[in-house]
């Protein structure tokens, strides 16, 4: 009798040959359909015709130590260039017998920022501590000197890379507490406060970061008595501080709402004040979830940085751009800018891959 | 009962509602004595340089040129003048960046998400790499490493002898318009209108018969297309095109777009559609894998999938952010007064503060125009996420 079920077992099909192995993966992410193919063969042979020549320009036919322009080679890239100057471009023009300050400065800035970032390594809150309270003091005397008979070195002799480095690090670390300040302020239930942050943050959020910085250099030693005067280099951080402090506001802003209310009420009902309550429950939490966010701006101000140029100091991107106007070194305009463009960018990918694999955790 | 016999004032600091009232007050004064500090020096200060006070700067003669102008400007017009000429270059490099920056990163968000690997990796690199390079080394880089070593305008590159590319800039050909064309492009305007009128005609008549009106497809495309067409035909229009021709040491005639603006309005959408990639690709992700489904499980092809269930959800996503890149590019078309490009920053806060010296003045209206925009945007925006979220129960 037929019946409507199968009585033998049905033998396993093969799987279908073309999606395993190598062919197959290529069969479904580059030849899917004959559109895909012609994509697919499009880009490749694109890549074909850039990247040989590159490579051939970048790195065999280069240059790579050399006094002056005609040292190179006319076919390929001229990083003698970048390497003739890497001194200028790393300390700007910071007496040479006093650069190891310098590097103790990064040196420091290192053992913090790895301190902080790799997960390992126990006492996050020692670590923060020093970053906060003891690197930016440390720093500036060591860089600037005066004492323990370290001659002084003007900020008008600072430059390079070192410049990109401190004013992302102060105009960071003074963001930080004002930001949280006014985050706080503007979730105020005292309307005075709350207006005030708020015209605060939209103010700076609303205009370009370049406006912020000819005010600060124009316009601040006019808004103080004549006898206080400020250095070039302050006058840019304060500007900076003050633009980036509304944007970090408004990035703990986004942690604060996502804390739920009943953190702080029960706190209130254990009888702690607001600051007790916000300091040791509610911002702890919030500040946890948005440190990627925290770190997205730190990315953003770090590349910033670089708008320092138009008001005349010498961050990585001016030197570079100053040196290019250098007659012994005319035409070395695509090196200078890749060279730049390289450490800025290995500095914001690293961080941001940083803050996509805290995004993950 | 307790606090009976505590002293008055110290009772008072222990009542929230009088605390508040103190500290807003102490604010208030803290920020009135700031305030009254600065403009005191300010005034001080202004005197000591002899600089004088006040808008009147308005209306002096600017004497100075400026290399691109959308107005009638020269040295003989005010310092006002200026401020315009100024304001429409920076609008003018904002438009074309948010027009060329969206399709761009539309482009390479949906690239990003691609099944096609070669496609997808692409994007990727492309995003990552001019994310992560600052906004200002981009432009230096278009202007002086590319756009600055273009040979000089006898040796220029040209393209169907109509477009020339050399060191002073892109030369194009411009259509000159006779009386019939000016018609023509009128009547386009008003069949445009029209169109819009029929769209949401179509929009109504659909909600209320669940049809489209019919053959409306036919009906627009004939309006758009027919109708100017034959006004052109009426008004005997004739288009001709103004092609650039070498006289002298330079080009002249056609349109002329001045390395500046072409170096900044490169940077800006290249910078500008890699972040806006990222916000189209993390839009579409948003939208839940079981909407598809369901539009695809209800018989709808895939075409109209996308149409009708994936992009409109995904558009709330998108749109907030977009905004954002929008007013980031518009406020970093400001970087132009690094390369000379004269928009508002660089002829305004630049060259005009420079002459008259009025630093107050001038820095406050150049905040308060990209202030005003922010604003705008802004406020438009919350009216729009107010109409879009979703309503709940």
């Amino acid at each position: 009798m037929k019946s409507a079920m199968e009585q033998k077992m049905i033998p396993a099909r093969e799987p279908p040959v073309n999606s395993r192995g190598v062919l197959g993966w290529m069969r479904e992410h580059l030849f899917a359909t004959p559109f895909q193919s012609l994509i697919t063969l499009t880009i490749a042979y694109g890549l074909y015709l850039i990247l040989p020549p590159f490579w051939q320009w970048a790195v065999m036919d280069a240059t790579w130590t050399g006094e002056n322009r005609s040292a190179c080679n006319v076919e390929g890239a001229c990083w003698a260039f970048v390497t003739a100057r890497l001194d200028q471009f790393i300390y700007g023009f910071y007496p040479e017998s006093e650069t190891w300050r310098v590097n103790l400065f990064f040196a420091q800035l290192a053992l913090v920022l790895g301190w902080l970032m790799i997960p390992a390594i126990p006492g996050k809150k020692l670590a923060l501590g020093l970053g906060l309270l003891v690197l930016p003091v440390t720093s500036w005397l060591v860089l600037s000197g005066g004492f323990f008979g370290l001659p002084v070195v003007e900020t008008h002799q600072w430059g390079g890379l070192m410049v990109t480095l401190v004013l992302a690090l102060y105009g960071m670390l003074a963001s930080l507490p004002i930001g949280v300040l006014l985050a706080l302020g503007r979730r105020s239930s005292m309307p005075v406060i709350r207006t005030f942050c708020t015209a605060y943050i939209e103010l700076w959020r609303g205009v370009p970061l370049i406006t912020v910085l000819f005010m600060a250099s124009v316009m601040l030693p006019l808004f103080v008595p004549e006898e206080i005067v400020f250095d070039k280099l302050v006058r840019a951080m304060i500007g900076i501080v003050m633009f980036q402090s509304a944007y970090m506001a408004e990035v703990v802003r986004g942690g604060l709402q996502a804390i739920p209310r009943g953190q702080a009420e029960a706190c209130q009902s254990l009888g702690m004040g607001y600051w007790q309550s916000m300091l040791l429950v509610v911002l702890p939490q919030a500040v946890r979830l948005v440190i990627p966010g925290i770190v997205n701006t730190f990315i953003a101000l770090f590349k910033d940085t670089s708008l320092v140029l138009v008001i005349g100091l010498f961050d990585l991107l001016s030197i570079v751009q100053a040196g290019l106007n250098d007659p012994e070194w005319l035409g070395s305009a695509v090196e200078g800018y890749l060279f730049a463009g390289f450490v800025f960018w290995l500095f914001c990918f690293g961080m941001s891959k940083y803050s996509q694999r805290l995004e993950k955790n | 009962m307790d606090n009976k016999r505590q002293p008055m004032l110290v009772r008072l600091w222990r009542d929230p509602v009088w605390r508040a009232i103190f500290f807003q007050v102490l604010l208030i004064l803290a920020v009135v004595a700031m305030v009254g500090w600065v403009v005191n020096n300010t005034l001080s200060n202004l005197e000591q340089r002899g600089i004088s006070t006040g808008f009147d700067f308005l209306s002096q003669s600017a004497g100075f040129g400026i290399i691109q102008t959308l107005v009638e400007y020269d040295e003989s017009h005010s310092f006002g003048r200026t401020f315009l000429v100024g304001l429409l270059n920076t609008l003018l490099v904002s438009f074309l960046g948010v027009i060329f920056a969206t399709v761009l990163g539309f482009l390479m968000g949906v690239a990003r998400l691609s099944s096609n690997w070669m496609l997808s990796k692409l994007a990727s690199v492309y995003i990552e790499i001019f994310r992560n390079i600052p906004l200002l080394l981009q432009i230096f880089f278009w202007y002086f490493a590319v756009l600055g070593i273009l040979p000089s305008p006898r040796q220029s590159f040209s393209l169907f002898d109509a477009i020339f590319l050399n060191v002073r800039g892109i030369s194009l050909p411009w259509p000159i318009l006779d009386s019939g064309m000016v018609m023509v492009a009128w009547t386009l305007l008003a069949c445009c209108v029209a169109v819009l009128v029929l769209i949401f005609f179509n929009k109504q008549h659909r909600k209320n018969t669940g049809r489209p009106v019919p053959y409306i497809k036919a009906i627009m495309v004939s309006i758009v297309v027919l109708i100017p067409m034959m006004t052109g035909f009426l008004a005997d229009a004739r288009l001709q095109w103004e092609i650039p021709a070498l006289r002298g040491f330079n080009f002249s005639g056609g349109l002329v777009v001045l390395p500046e603006l072409a170096a900044l309005w490169f940077a800006l959408t290249i910078y500008t559609a890699a972040f806006i990639a990222e916000v189209v690709r993390s839009g579409i992700e948003s939208v839940n894998k079981g909407q598809k489904e369901a539009a695809a499980a209800l018989g709808l092809k895939p075409r109209r999938v996308l149409s009708l269930v994936v992009i409109p959800q995904a558009m709330r996503v998108i749109i907030p952010p977009l905004t954002n890149q929008y007013l980031n590019l518009i406020k970093n078309s400001s970087l132009a007064t690094a390369i000379g490009y004269p928009d508002l920053v660089s002829v305004f806060a630049g060259t005009t503060l420079n002459q008259t010296g009025q630093a107050v003045e001038v820095i406050a209206m150049t905040m308060a125009v990209y202030l005003t925009i922010s604003l705008t945007v802004s406020v438009l925006m919350n009216l729009y996420n107010r109409w879009v979220s979703l309503v709940e129960r």
